[in-house]
C-alpha cells in the first residue's frame, strides 16, 4: 500500500517493506523488510552492488510497482522520478516535454508554457525550449528530464510548497561523463537547496553517494536490505575529489565489499 | 561570483557538445535522388524496346515505348481520360479514408483489450494475407455490379494492415516511457492518448503506407471486374483496351496506374522520413 502521509516530520517512509517476483515457493525476494525514512528537505542516498533492489524501490515509492508486504507513504500524491535514461518524449519539443508535468492537472497552455520556461532557466536551458530531444547533448537531456522532474513536484497536485516536494533518482547521472557529472551534481545541489526538496537518490557510486548524500543508506544484495546508515556531516558545497569524500567513500566502500563479499565462496 | 562562473562552465560545455548541423542544399539532394531514377527509367525503356525489336510478339500485340508514349500524349489531351483519372482516384481516397477510420477503431480495440485481442489478433494477420480479389464474388454477390461493391473490397484489403500497424506500435511503446507517463500521473485514457499513441506513430504509418498499398491493388482488381456503365476508370479502359487489342492504350494505362501508385508511395516515404528527422531516428 503506498498511501498520503499527514505528519510533517518525513518526507517518505518504509516500513518492513518486502517484494517478492513471482509466487509460490520458486519466488525470488528482491526486498527484505526494508524500514528507512527521508525528513523533509533531506538528501538521502540509496547505495549497493548489483542486485541489492535498488532500483525495484524507487520503483515501489513512485507506485509504479505495489509491494508484497509492509506499508509505503510519502507527502503528495504523486511523487516525481528521473530514470537513469532522460526519457524524454522524441516526439515532443523539449518546452513540451517539461509541459508534460502540468498536463494532468490542466494548466492552460499559456500558462503551461510560461512556467516550463522558468523551469528551463532553472536547469540553465533556457534558449533551448524549441529544440528536439535528439539536437541536445546526454547531459543536457538529463536536465531537461530533472527540469520535468521539478516541474511535476512543484505542480499542485503533487505538493504544496512548504511540505518540501519529493524527488526521486534512480541512477540519472550513471551514463555521463565525469566533468558533465560532476557540474549536475553542482546543479542538483544547488535546486535541492533553494526548492527545499526531499529527495531519494540512488547509485552504485559511493563517491557520488558521499558527495551530495546527508545520509548514506547502504544496501545487501539478494534479497535487498539495509545494512547500515551513514550520515555525512562534511561542510557543503563538497568536491568529489576532496579528501574528506575520499576518506569516508573508502570507509563505506570497505563496508560494501564485505557485504558483496558474502555472496562468493 | 561562484554561482555565476558555474553557469559559465555549463554553457561552454553544451556549446562544445552541440555539433554543428550540416545538411547539403536543396538542389543537389534532389539531384541525388533523382539520378538514380532516371537511369533506371532509362534501362528500363531500353530494355522494352530490345524486346519489341526481337519480333516475338507483333507490334500490334506488344508496343513500342515511342507509339505508346505518342498514345499517351494524345489521350493526355483528352477530358475522358482526366474522368475516368479521377473516378478512380475518388474511388481510392473514400475506400483508403473509410479502411482508416475502421482500422484505427479496430486497432485501437484490439490493442486495448485482452480478449478482443486474443479473439480478433490472429484473424486481422489473417485478413491481410488473404488475396483481395477474392472477396469480390461475395462483394458483387452482396452488392451487385455498384461502386459499393468495390468499397467493401477496397476496405477489406486495407483496413488490416492499418489496424495490425497501429496495434504493433502500441505493442512496441518502450516501457521507459510509459513508465515516465505514469510517473507524470497519466493513467488509461491519459496515457493512451499523451504517449502510447504518439509513440506508435512511426509504426502506424508504416501501417498506413501497406494498407495504401492493398487498397490501390483491390481498386484495381475491382475496376477490371465490376465495370459500371457510363464511368469510365482507369480499370475500365484497361479491360476496354485488352477487348479492342489496343496494345498502346492498354500500355499506357499501366503506366499511368504505375505513376499514381510511385507518387503516393513517395508521399509516404516524405512523411516518414519527416518524421524520422523530427524524432532523431536515424539522422538523413
Amino acid at each position: 500500500m503506498t498511501t498520503q502521509l499527514v505528519d510533517r516530520t518525513t518526507a517518505v517512509r518504509l516500513e518492513a517493506v518486502s517484494k517478492v517476483y513471482g509466487h509460490g515457493g520458486n519466488g525470488l525476494l528482491a526486498l527484505d523488510k526494508v524500514s528507512l525514512s527521508v525528513r523533509p528537505g533531506e538528501f538521502v542516498c540509496l547505495l549497493g552492488a548489483s542486485g541489492c533492489g535498488k532500483s525495484t524501490l524507487l520503483s515501489l515509492v513512485a507506485g509504479l510497482d505495489k509491494p508484497t508486504q509492509g506499508e509505503i507513504s510519502t507527502v503528495g500524491r504523486q511523487v516525481a522520478m528521473m530514470f537513469q535514461e532522460p526519457a524524454l518524449f522524441p516526439w515532443l519539443t523539449v518546452s513540451a516535454n517539461v509541459e508534460m508535468a502540468f498536463r494532468a492537472e490542466g494548466l492552460s497552455k499559456q500558462d503551461r508554457r510560461t512556467r516550463a520556461a522558468e523551469f528551463l532557466d532553472l536547469v540553465h536551458l533556457g534558449g533551448f525550449g524549441k529544440k528536439r530531444p535528439h539536437e541536445l547533448s546526454g547531459g543536457m537531456r538529463q536536465r531537461v528530464a530533472l527540469a520535468r522532474a521539478l516541474a511535476q513536484s512543484s505542480s499542485s497536485s503533487a505538493s504544496s510548497a512548504e511540505e518540501g516536494a519529493v524527488l526521486l533518482m534512480d541512477e540519472p547521472f550513471g551514463a555521463l561523463d565525469a566533468m558533465t557529472r560532476d557540474l549536475l551534481h553542482d546543479e542538483l545541489e544547488r535546486i535541492w537547496r533553494e526548492r527545499g526538496l526531499s529527495v531519494l537518490f540512488v547509485t552504485h557510486n559511493v563517491r557520488e553517494a558521499v558527495r551530495l548524500g546527508d545520509k548514506v543508506v547502504l544496501l545487501s544484495s539478494r534479497p535487498g536490505s539495509v545494512v547500515e546508515e551513514f550520515p555525512i556531516e562534511l561542510a557543503r558545497p563538497r568536491r568529489t575529489d576532496s579528501a574528506e569524500v575520499a576518506e569516508l567513500a573508502a570507509k563505506i566502500t570497505d563496508r560494501l565489499k564485505e557485504e558483496v563479499m558474502r555472496h562468493g565462496h | 561570483m561562484a554561482v555565476d562562473t558555474h553557469a559559465r562552465q555549463i554553457a561552454g560545455l553544451d556549446a562544445l557538445e552541440l555539433a554543428g548541423d550540416q545538411r547539403a542544399g536543396i538542389a543537389s539532394r534532389v539531384w541525388a535522388r533523382v539520378w538514380p531514377m532516371l537511369t533506371a527509367i532509362a534501362l528500363v525503356l531500353v530494355a522494352w524496346q530490345l524486346v519489341v525489336l526481337s519480333g516475338r510478339w507483333p507490334e500490334y500485340v506488344f508496343a513500342g515505348p515511342i507509339t505508346t508514349f505518342q498514345d499517351l500524349g494524345h489521350r493526355l489531351g483528352d477530358p475522358e481520360f482526366y474522368q475516368a483519372v479521377a473516378t478512380t482516384m475518388r474511388r481510392a481516397v473514400t475506400g483508403f479514408a473509410l479502411a482508416v477510420l475502421v482500422g484505427l477503431v479496430v486497432g485501437a480495440a484490439v490493442s486495448r483489450v485482452k480478449v478482443l485481442r486474443a479473439a480478433f489478433g490472429a484473424l486481422i494477420t489473417g485478413l491481410q494475407t488473404m488475396p483481395s480479389i477474392a472477396w469480390f464474388p461475395f462483394a458483387i454477390l452482396l452488392f451487385g455490379l455498384t461502386e459499393s461493391a468495390i468499397t467493401f473490397v477496397v476496405i477489406l484489403g486495407a483496413a488490416p494492415s492499418i489496424a495490425n500497424g497501429l496495434i504493433t506500435g502500441v505493442d512496441y511503446t518502450p516501457p521507459l516511457l510509459l513508465r515516465a507517463g505514469h510517473v507524470l500521473g497519466f493513467r488509461r485514457l491519459q496515457l493512451y492518448r499523451h504517449v502510447i499513441l504518439p509513440a506508435s506513430l512511426p509504426s502506424f504509418l508504416a501501417g498506413l503506407k501497406q494498407g495504401w498499398a492493398f487498397a490501390w491493388r483491390s481498386l484495381m482488381a475491382g475496376e477490371l471486374l465490376v465495370i459500371i456503365a457510363y464511368q469510365s476508370s482507369l480499370g475500365e479502359q484497361l479491360a476496354i483496351s485488352r477487348e479492342l487489342s489496343d496494345s498502346p492504350g492498354l500500355i499506357g494505362t499501366m503506366i499511368v496506374i504505375l505513376v499514381i501508385g510511385i507518387v503516393i508511395d513517395m508521399l509516404f516515404e516524405a512523411a516518414d522520413s519527416a518524421l524520422r528527422r523530427r524524432w532523431g531516428l536515424n539522422p538523413v
